[in-house]
């Protein structure tokens, strides 16, 4: 008598209706599937599921699979999210998923954009360190208790995951707008105090296109994966800006 | 940017947002009362008869109504305002959903006042 094969997942008969975005950058549609629901089934466990059994067809990015590289964020009926750290059982919907590439940034192919326009602005918003001690000789001390550090620290966990920028109206609404990213980490740096260039920074974001471009919508903070609040940090670079504007140093 | 057509109601359904909508909208809204307003105050100019006849028809139950909803959009612009400035100028505090709560609790307390006035 041969043993039972042991069942590595648990399956349960109920099935889950999943409609996944297919298309380019000139048109698309959803097409729905039928994917059987599982025990701590996430988001991209689903998406897997479709490409492996499903439709080989189906292009989606992913990597680490657990919250780490940010690669795999998707969006999850209407809202952008980490696919990999999205459990079905949280975001399904009467039976029902809806999975769409990130907003705000073109599609290459169904559920993968291109996310060159995302990384771009991290280089328009000036947001390159610059070390006052060019060669390093020393340790650089820095107090962790200061409200600079603690301002910059609050920050700094940020992965590029694109997520904020896909949830941010303004980027829609003004696609020069930098967005809660690149001006997040402008005011890490700001706030560093190993940083030489603080008014270069805040050069680079006093535009129309830059910090003052924010509604306060709060959409990006909402979203954030890791709970981090680039409205706030784009709140302290408005102040910043606006001191710096009266003292004549920009 | 073409792209699929997804619920955009389940990104702005928050506290935030809804204060970003109701302070444009009553901004807009006061935009377009106040030329009316500047008009009804000019009739003064014209002669106390024609002034009496507006004031009298703002006497009726329906106008009286919209004129309490134009007090609390008017409360509301102010308190959002408000709201606006204490994010961008002072330091960031994490109870904004209490900043929008209080807000819309002054415009709504505002429009009571003046119901309770105008009844």
């Amino acid at each position: 008598m041969s043993e039972p094969e042991p069942q590595s997942e648990t399956q349960s008969n109920r099935m889950l209706t999943v409609d996944i975005w297919r298309g380019d950058a000139e048109d698309g549609a959803f097409q729905t599937y039928e994917v059987p629901q599982m025990e701590s089934q996430t988001v991209l466990d689903v998406v897997t599921y479709i490409q492996r059994k499903l439709d080989p067809s189906l292009s989606y990015r992913f990597s680490c699979r657990v919250g780490m590289c940010g690669s795999c964020a998707m969006t999850v009926n209407g809202k952008p999210r980490w696919t990999c750290r999205s459990h079905v059982d949280s975001v399904v919907e009467n039976g029902r998923i809806q999975v769409a590439p990130l907003r705000n940034m073109p599609v290459i192919k169904d559920l993968a954009t291109d996310m060159s326009v995302f990384f771009d602005k991290w280089q328009k918003s000036k947001s390159q360190f610059v070390p006052t001690d060019g060669d390093a000789s020393e340790f650089a001390v820095v107090d962790p208790t200061s409200k600079e550090r603690k301002a910059a620290s609050a920050g700094i966990e940020c992965i590029g995951c694109g997520v904020c920028y896909a949830a941010c109206d303004v980027v829609e609404w003004n696609p020069d707008y930098l967005g809660p990213a690149a001006l997040n980490r402008a005011w890490t740096l700001v706030n560093d105090s190993r940083d030489g260039d603080a008014e270069g920074h805040l050069r680079a974001v006093a535009t129309d296109a830059g910090c003052h471009a924010c509604h306060s919508h709060q959409s990006c903070a909402r979203n954030c994966p890791t709970s981090l609040n680039p409205t706030a940090s784009i709140a302290g670079l408005k102040r910043k800006v606006f001191a710096a504007a009266l003292k004549g140093r920009l | 940017m073409t792209g699929p057509h997804v619920n955009r109601i389940a990104i702005r359904n928050h506290p935030t947002y809804w204060a970003f909508v109701l302070h444009r909208v009553s901004g807009l809204a006061l935009a377009v009362f106040l030329p009316a307003h500047l008009y009804v105050l000019s009739l003064a100019i014209d002669g106390a008869v024609r002034l009496d006849g507006f004031l009298h028809w703002a006497e009726y139950p329906l106008v009286k109504a919209g004129e309490v909803g134009l007090v609390v959009l008017l409360a509301a612009h102010l308190a959002g305002g408000l709201r606006i400035l204490a994010v961008e100028f002072l330091p960031w505090r994490d109870w904004q959903k209490t900043l929008v709560a209080i807000g819309a609790a002054f415009a709504l307390g505002v429009g009571v006042l003046f119901l309770l006035r105008a009844v």
